[in-house]
């Protein structure tokens, strides 16, 4: 057990440290979450080398799997601003930081190595077997000696629930404006009275992330939907195809493969 | 001195001497308007009442042997602290009985002036509360038994003076005129306050049988400064140098108020307060000595006033002055002179009242304006008014047989018997006032008439002439019934003591080198003012000016006394505000100053926060590790 | 296995950990960071439990997982509320309670 729990440790060690840098350094707050959610995942696997099977299932299941897509849910609502500029606005604070949380590390990590450095596990074996099992050791001492603060818990949770509900909750002051009513007001307006361009017209792709072509051929960020424009994954325009157009506007380009002019085309006059 | 008789027989009701002027103040000052239309008849009547039961009284006390003229009557206990006792206890004897008899008939004959002179005046009712309050209070002052009832008086006449002063108090100057003269009384009250302390502390007891029986144990210099405080105190109330500025702005007030208060009866308080504390100054040559001397300085401050000012009342108030300070001269020779100061206060009290009535009667008929120098050739208008101005003049003068001249010529004698200098001072101001009174009497009553266009001048009305001839005749004989009739000498005498020395030159010289001084001095002023006075005031000499400015007494106290105050109120606020307040304030800035610093921590911004929390933690981990390490 | 090879890893994440939550603007990364931090300590908790023999330090790594969790729920939806009103979830923007 003790080599193969070595390899264990060094192995998901150094993956959870990884996923904790990934999760500094990602500009994307979803590459972060992915990033946490390794580091958890490998710090389960930990957990049960350490002689807690319960706590590295609850870890997978209530972590990585309920808590962190939990914030991946709320990423995807506030999604538009998940990008994160990485310069840093307060001045000297990321410098003071780091070396502040630098010498923290060092602080700790020497004193539990001048602590810790002769310490030898007892072991959970006895503990664990003692009622039969890790879930029953922890189950018996939950239901007797934190049976209090178990119950606290329980009314922390549904405080929690209960703010989390009266936080995120909108209250409708008015009635949804029906489509009438939104064509109305778009037409009294005079702004998009016409429905938005669809992706890809006039240009080589007609992909989601494609910004369709004006008639002038200037690009309009206005066909790629808000999320894409709000991560900024808006494909650039594809400089060749705008040539194209330029060429078959101006007439010195015909359009192959149907043969028709442009003088044909009832829209080139208007 | 032994009081030798309790009141009884005429003396029993010897409160109502109060009582009659105090209850017409009450009727009058409380009653309100329904007493507008007979309340002058009120007042006058209290005080008359007065006079007729002090009259009763002094034939109850002529009746009596010499050593049997004391009566106290004991009204009630007052304040009893501990060994600190005083009653509210009335005392006759002599002394008190002509000063309550000048108080009560001289003060009768202005209250019946007054029902002409006040006439008009909307508010003549408040004006004769506040004089029965004044005649109550002067009453008080010389009937108490002790120093803290005499006090007590001493106070209510000062308050009359200040009401009375300002009793026109929609004028500023009139205004002021009353606050000056209760600053300045105030100054002299301190002396009174603190002289009554020294007394008890001294003596145990504040009596003055008590005190008079033991002036003689106490040493030399706690004498000396009872006596100089007393002295003070007297300053203050008889306008005495260096308290003196305050009575030629008094005379703002209506003019029976300055006949009345200011010469006749309140400004002598100090006098009465010398002679009743003889036994005190008998002790102590020092604050004998002083009082003459602030007695003479005050003579010839006076006198220089009074030759200088336009004003008539301001000229009559200089001689005033002048004429106190011959009293408090003589009060101060002791036991030559108590004498003779109180005969120069009583026959003074009718014939200054005659002439300042006299001059409110003039006024009267020239629509209440001041300056002699617009009058001139009055003396046909109004006769009656000259004849009694006239015989007041001669009495102060000092011409024989008028009073002024048995009473001022009995000082001088003192004053030669004690030092010669002062005898020569005394006859120098006597000429001086020859000067002054002859200027004031050509210059309003003979030469030409300089009246303004608007004026008509007229005789006053009977209400007003009665009481200026009944003091001209007395102006007359006051001082020959004083001296042969009453022997006041000899009446005096078991109260204040009375020694006489022999001089080198006889008396009757004397009298003619004072007499021939006198007559100089008004021959003088004939010569100045017979022919013609300048409508204008000439701008004069040096001295001229200064008199016509009261020897710049404003100034002088303004220098010695209002600057330094402001300079030392204004440094204390300097102090203050920069000092004190500069520690508290300078605090409170210097903790605003730095919260205004560290506030700029809280930046809003929540990473600092959790970087000052990591900084924080690392300060713990830290700590714990230096802690434990070892 | 000595458990110091733990703690000292458990140490390791904890401070980077906290240099997410110090330099990271956006909330729920800085969220995420936290979570970081709660995960190191559990780890040390199992690590003494295991050093201890005896089963308390797990019973408090329980706990603070549903304490983390109903955390995560609030502080959630009230990154969301911030959201809606300013269109950000930066934490720099809501700096208005300050001097």
């Amino acid at each position: 057990m003790e080599g193969s729990e070595v390899v264990v440790f060094w192995v998901c060690g150094t993956l959870a440290v990884i996923g904790a840098i990934g999760l500094i350094i990602s500009r994307k707050a979803v590459h972060s979450a992915l990033w946490v959610a390794l580091t958890m995942i490998n710090l389960a696997v930990l957990y049960i080398a350490n002689s807690a099977p319960f706590l590295g299932m609850v870890q997978i299941i209530v972590y990585t799997g309920a808590v962190m897509m939990l914030f991946l849910f709320v990423l995807m609502v506030v999604g538009v601003d998940s990008s994160d500029s990485l310069v840093e606005t307060l001045k000297g604070q990321r410098w003071a930081a780091i070396i502040l949380a630098f010498g923290f590390g060092i602080l700790l990590v020497s004193g539990v190595a001048n602590g810790l450095v002769e310490a030898n596990s007892v072991g959970l074996d006895a503990a664990n077997d003692a009622d039969g099992g890790n879930v029953q050791g922890i189950a018996h001492l939950l239901f007797t000696d934190y049976l209090l603060a178990f119950e606290a818990t329980s009314a922390l949770l549904i405080t929690a629930a209960l703010g989390a509900m009266v936080l995120a909750h909108r209250e409708r002051w008015q009635r949804a404006a029906t489509q009438r009513e939104l064509s109305e007001a778009r037409t009294r307006t005079g702004a998009g009275v016409v429905p938005l361009p669809n992706p890809g017209v006039y240009a080589r792709h007609n992909a989601v992330d494609t910004p369709a072509l004006l008639p002038d051929g200037t690009p309009t960020l206005l066909s790629v939907p808000e999320p894409v424009r709000g991560r900024g994954d808006a494909r650039p325009v594809d400089h060749s195809g705008l040539a194209e157009v330029d060429d078959l506007s101006s007439g010195t380009a015909a359009l192959p493969p149907t043969g028709r002019s442009l003088a044909d085309d009832p829209r080139a006059e208007s | 001195m032994e009081v030798t008789t309790a009141a009884g027989g005429a003396f029993a009701y010897l409160w109502l001497l109060i009582g009659f002027p105090l209850a017409g103040a009450a009727i009058l000052l409380f009653g309100g308007k329904r007493t507008n239309r007979w309340g002058h008849y009120v007042g006058t009547l209290a005080v008359v009442a007065s006079a007729v039961y002090a009259v009763i009284l002094l034939l109850a006390l002529m009746g009596r042997s010499a050593e049997d003229r004391t009566a106290v009557q004991h009204i009630a206990d007052w304040v009893f602290i501990n060994k600190f006792s005083a009653s509210i206890a009335l005392q006759l004897d002599q002394l008190s009985m002509v000063f309550v008899l000048l108080i009560t008939i001289v003060g009768s004959l202005i209250h019946v002036y007054s029902i002409g002179y006040m006439k008009d005046d909307p508010d003549r009712r408040r004006f004769f509360g506040f004089l029965n309050l004044f005649v109550a209070a002067m009453l008080l002052l010389v009937l108490a038994d002790n120093y803290l009832l005499l006090y007590a008086g001493w106070e209510g006449v000062g308050l009359a003076s200040f009401l009375l002063i300002g009793f026109w108090q929609y004028k500023n100057s009139a205004a002021a005129a009353a606050k000056k003269a209760f600053v300045m009384n105030r100054i002299g009250d301190i002396g009174m306050s603190l002289g009554i302390m020294l007394i008890f502390v001294t003596f145990g007891s504040v009596t003055f049988s008590t005190v008079f029986d033991q002036a003689d144990q106490a040493n030399d210099t706690t004498m000396t400064w009872i006596g100089l405080l007393l002295l003070l105190a007297a300053c203050g109330k008889s306008a005495q140098f260096p308290l003196q500025a305050w009575l030629l702005d008094a005379m703002e007030g209506p003019t029976p108020v300055s006949a009345l208060i200011h010469a006749a009866t309140m400004v002598t308080a100090g006098v009465y307060l010398i002679v009743r504390s003889g036994p005190i100054f008998d002790q102590t040559i020092a604050a004998s000595t002083v009082v003459v001397i602030i007695g003479t300085i005050t003579m010839f401050l006076g006198a220089f006033i009074g030759s200088a000012k336009d004003e008539i009342k301001k000229a009559l108030a200089g001689s005033t002055m002048s004429q106190i300070g011959y009293m408090i001269l003589a009060a101060g020779l002791g036991p030559v002179g108590y004498v003779f100061a109180i005969f120069h206060l009583l026959t003074h009290g009718v014939f200054k009242a005659n002439l300042f009535l006299g001059a409110g009667s003039v006024m009267h008929g020239m629509k209440n304006r001041e300056n002699m120098r617009r009058y001139g050739a009055l003396r046909a208008a109004m006769i009656v008014t000259w004849l009694s101005f006239m015989a007041a003049t001669f009495a102060i003068m000092g011409i024989p047989p008028f009073s002024g001249f048995w009473s001022k010529d009995d000082i001088i004698h003192a004053a030669f018997e004690h030092n010669i200098i002062i005898g020569i001072c005394a006859v120098l101001a006597a000429g001086f006032t020859g000067f002054y009174m002859t200027r004031m009497l050509v210059m309003t009553f003979f030469g030409k008439a300089r009246w303004e266009d608007d004026q008509h001048p007229h005789e006053s009305p009977p209400v007003m002439t009665i009481p200026l001839i009944i003091l001209g005749i007395g102006s007359i004989f006051t001082g020959m019934a004083l001296l042969f009739w009453g022997n006041i000498e000899t009446w005096l005498e078991p109260v204040t003591g009375f020694e006489t020395r022999e001089l080198a030159v006889p008396a009757v010289v004397l009298e003619a080198i004072t007499l021939v001084v006198v007559l100089i001095g008004a021959a003088i002023a004939i010569a100045m003012y017979r022919r013609s006075v300048a409508v204008e005031a000439p701008k004069g000499n040096v001295l001229v000016r200064a008199a016509r400015n009261s020897m710049y007494d404003d100034a002088i106290n303004d220098t010695i006394a209002v600057r330094p105050t402001y300079w030392l109120s204004r440094s204390l606020v300097w102090a203050d505000r920069s000092v004190i307040d500069g520690i508290v304030g300078g605090s409170a800035a210097f903790v605003g100053g730095l919260s205004g610093r560290m506030r700029r921590l809280q930046s809003g911004f929540v990473r600092s926060y959790a970087l000052a929390m990591l900084g924080g933690a690392v300060l713990v981990v830290v700590v714990m590790l230096l802690v434990r390490l070892p | 296995m000595s458990p110091s090879a733990y703690v000292v890893l458990a140490a390791i994440l904890f401070t980077l950990g906290s240099v997410g939550v110090l330099v990271r603007r956006n909330a729920i990364v800085m969220f995420m960071s936290v979570e970081m931090m709660l995960n190191a300590c559990n780890l040390a908790f199992v690590a003494f439990a295991r050093m201890n023999g005896n089963l308390d330090g797990q019973v408090v790594a329980f706990f603070v997982m549903v304490v983390a969790a109903a955390e995560v729920v609030v502080g959630l939806a009230i990154i969301v509320t911030i959201f809606r009103t300013r269109r950000s979830a930066s934490v720099d923007e809501p700096n208005l309670l300050k001097y």
